[in-house]
């Protein structure tokens, strides 16, 4: 059994540093794993995205439409473009935060205002939460990565590995402590 | 012990296994880490050279000295760097040299989607093609040993998903090769006519061998599956064909793909019943197959166009599958990549979008987004460099067709020094009154941050001399008073350079110099400093919202400025005329 998660959001939120904690917790555990990343040309306020596929033997990096089990979106509108990726009955993770992209900054293109009444009437299971809120309340809003890391966790199953000392692994001293936190409080999400 | 790899960290590994200890290159995605990770190998000197070409003649000035060498760059580089190549190829190696390209089907992030297998047959150069992360590392200890045993250079192909896709990988110990005598052989390293003329007779010999080599490398296998299907494919095609048919087909699976294994491929297609091939881009290996007089299906089903995926062989195959998915009804607006908040570069492309009669030849680099609106600068963007030469033969033409209006090219600092300073060499050598405007951030930004000679700093983070871009506009031979040097935060100051190079007559150059906002020291520098808006001084005119910060926006009917996103850069409260943008936070 192979399990696909597909990551999106805006470069700059982290996105890449939490598939790649998840990543290597998969491969700690034995999992084969692969993940595969875009650069696209702006480092900041592009569209990132990245894929992550475990299980015995994966070959294949990339997950087709309809075929993610999870799909994690770090912005509230990103999972409406790309919720067509997402397999019938898997999961999708919302972060309720919202990145004006340009057009939208100069008034060329509105931000949609029905997500949320969207989301509830097709029938997705989602989990909508402010993580950029909760991780400026846990003390650096960077950490935001962190509390959707752990809400992914939660939701594949796998919170009982030890994740905390992947991070221990992965991240500089400095900042273990608050990233911690801020994973452990996406489990409870 | 196993890790997980990216395929540009297990290039890097593979070569430090392989006792690489010399590596070169120019920054150029999908490519840049492999060059990164080799500088954390201390027994490697790596280095950023100033081009492409430059880092393939520095790694074959290496190899001929005796070290293994490597030397790394994305697909449109090995175009610049294709004169030594095609020489090389000729000259052989000594100490074993491996080229790596790295293409980029799909173009995430290039300018044209060139399939670099097209030029091994063309150099007459051997070429390697690893599926995943452990190949890159198991194939490029491979790539040395041939490069040594047969006397050639070694195409090593990836393309972005092999680049920047992770995988596990089993790590290996460093086999220690040191170097290899040099002895002085004119005929076979000085390519003068008479030489090159025996060594291309050679090189045909050479080939004959590495065909040979190819037939029996573990690098081209059959795997043999249901043999109703006969899949030839190489690189990330075999994995995605894998992820499509398992073992309902049977593969032969190309790793060494130049020459290509003439034997294998006809004992595959005599087996299978109907044989296929799974390829990106061109039909390199369909081509080639059906020379042989082999009948097979690829281009016909498999699109040329951009990058594959299971997907699409899919329904290449079986047509289209409706799938069973979500969709919301949502009007989602678009994402396309922007400046980012406080970016040095909004500055001067605000300055110049005041001149509708200036036409903007830009360049590869951040800056190429100078013609995204609402700036609406940037005219053309064609290759590395051709931000300062497009512009003259845009100039000459404008005076000679009588038009008005004035020509302005755009080049990084990195890109500066990679190649424009041969075209601003043309520009006063052939007295071509642009203007350059050479954007110096102090790194290579868009590949994420890369030293370069203007850094003071080398990829092994020696501290070094600092080559001074103001001391070369001038030693080429553009007047002092025609050089302008502008903070491009200071509005004022870079509206007044732009003015006096408008009104020009000789060549201009005009400066900018502020480090790109996202260099950890500037942040640190800036952490905390943010601007607002003082709503009751705004009037809502819009005007700092044309400067195209994505830090600034209208939330609610209100112009606000988003403080995580700001950095205090200020030329939204410059362009203010309401004084209704102040300072906040920590300043």
């Amino acid at each position: 059994m192979v399990k696909s998660i597909l990551f999106v959001g805006v470069g700059g939120q982290g996105i890449i540093l939490a598939s790649k904690i998840l990543t290597e917790g998969l491969l700690k555990f034995g999992y084969d794993v692969k993940m595969s990343e875009v650069h696209g040309m702006a480092q900041r306020g592009g569209s990132v995205t990245t894929q992550v596929r475990f299980g015995d033997k994966v070959y294949s990096p990339l997950i087709g439409e309809g075929e993610a089990d999870v799909v994690v979106s770090f912005e509230k509108v990103e999972a409406a473009r790309w919720i067509n990726y997402l397999k019938k009955d898997g999961k999708l993770i919302v972060n309720d935060y919202e990145i004006f992209s340009l057009p939208v900054l100069i008034g060329k293109e509105n931000y949609p205002t029905n997500i949320e009444e969207e989301l509830e009437k097709s029938g997705v299971n989602f989990k909508l939460f402010n993580a950029a809120k909760i991780a400026e309340e846990i003390g650096n809003i960077k950490t935001q990565n962190m509390v959707i890391l752990g809400a992914l966790v939660k939701s594949l199953g796998l919170e009982n590995l030890d994740w905390e000392g992947v991070i221990k692994e992965v991240l500089p001293e400095k900042l273990v402590d608050i990233n911690t936190k801020a994973f452990k409080y996406g489990l409870s999400i | 012990m196993k890790k997980i790899m990216s395929g540009n960290e297990a290039i890097a590994r593979g070569a430090w296994e392989a006792g690489c200890t010399f590596a070169a290159a120019y920054p150029g995605t999908p490519s840049t880490e492999i060059l990164e990770n080799m500088a954390q190998y201390k027994e490697i000197y790596s280095e950023w050279s100033p081009n492409e070409k430059v880092a393939v003649e520095v790694a074959c000035g290496a190899s001929i000295a005796g070290a293994r060498a490597l030397c790394a760059m994305k697909h449109v580089g090995l175009n610049v760097a294709a004169d030594p190549l095609f020489t090389i190829a000729y000259e052989g190696a000594n100490g074993g040299l491996v080229i790596v390209s790295a293409d980029d089907p799909g173009m995430h992030s290039s300018q044209n989607e060139q399939d670099n297998r097209l030029y091994a047959p063309h150099a007459k150069v051997a070429m390697i093609e690893p599926s995943d992360s452990q190949e890159c590392k198991e194939y490029i200890k491979y790539a040395f040993e041939i490069s040594e045993k047969y006397d050639t250079p070694v195409l090593f192909r990836i393309t972005t998903r092999i680049a920047h896709s992770k995988g596990v990988v089993e790590l290996s110990e460093r086999q220690e090769v040191g170097f290899k005598e040099y002895e002085k052989n004119v005929a076979k390293y000085v390519m003068i006519p008479g030489h090159a003329r025996v060594k291309h007779v050679e090189v045909e010999e050479r080939l004959k061998r590495l065909k040979e080599l190819s037939n029996n490398t573990p690098l081209n296998r059959i795997e043999w599956g249901d043999k109703r299907i006969g899949i030839v494919t190489s690189g990330v095609s075999y994995q995605y064909a894998k992820e499509v048919f398992g073992d309902n087909a049977s593969y032969l699976k190309i790793g060494f793909s130049y020459p290509l294994p003439d034997d294998l491929i006809r004992k595959f297609a005599a087996e299978v019943e109907k044989l296929y091939v799974i390829e990106e881009n061109e039909p390199y290996l369909e081509n080639y197959i059906k020379a042989m007089g082999i009948s097979c299906i690829g281009k016909d089903i498999i699109p040329i166009c951009g990058e594959l995926n299971p997907d699409i062989i899919k329904t290449a195959f079986f047509g289209k599958q409706e799938k069973d998915k979500y969709k919301l009804n949502v009007a989602v607006p678009s994402r396309p990549p922007v400046l980012c908040p406080g970016c040095p570069h909004r500055g001067i492309f605000y300055a110049v979008s005041k001149y509708k009669d200036i036409v903007a030849t830009g360049d590869i680099g951040c800056y190429t987004l100078g013609m995204m609106p609402p700036l609406n600068v940037t005219d053309t963007v064609i290759c590395m460099g051709a931000g300062i030469s497009a512009a003259i033969g845009f100039e000459k033409v404008y005076k000679m067709a009588n038009r008005k209006g004035k020509i302005f090219g755009f080049v990084g600092d990195s890109t500066f020094f990679h190649s424009g300073i041969t075209g601003l060499i043309d520009a006063v050598y052939n007295q071509s009154p642009i203007v350059a405007v050479i954007l110096d951030n102090s790194i290579t930004a868009m590949t994420g941050h890369q030293e370069n000679p203007g850094t003071g700093k080398t990829l092994m983070g020696e501290i070094t001399q600092v080559v001074d871009i103001y001391s070369i506009v001038k030693a080429v031979g553009v007047k002092e008073e025609n050089i302008r040097v502008v903070d491009p935060y200071d509005l004022k100051a870079t509206e007044e350079a732009v003015r006096d190079a408008y009104n020009a007559t000789e060549p201009f150059v005009i400066i900018t110099k502020q480090p790109c906002a996202l260099i950890k020291e500037v942040q640190k520098k800036r952490a905390g400093k943010y601007l607002v808006i003082n709503q009751d001084k705004c009037v809502k005119c819009k005007a700092c919202l044309r400067t195209g910060c994505p830090a600034i926006s209208i939330r609610d009917g209100k112009v606000v400025i988003d403080k995580n996103m700001c950095n205090a850069c200020s030329v939204c409260q410059q362009v203010c005329k309401f004084d209704a943008i102040e300072k906040g936070g920590n300043f």
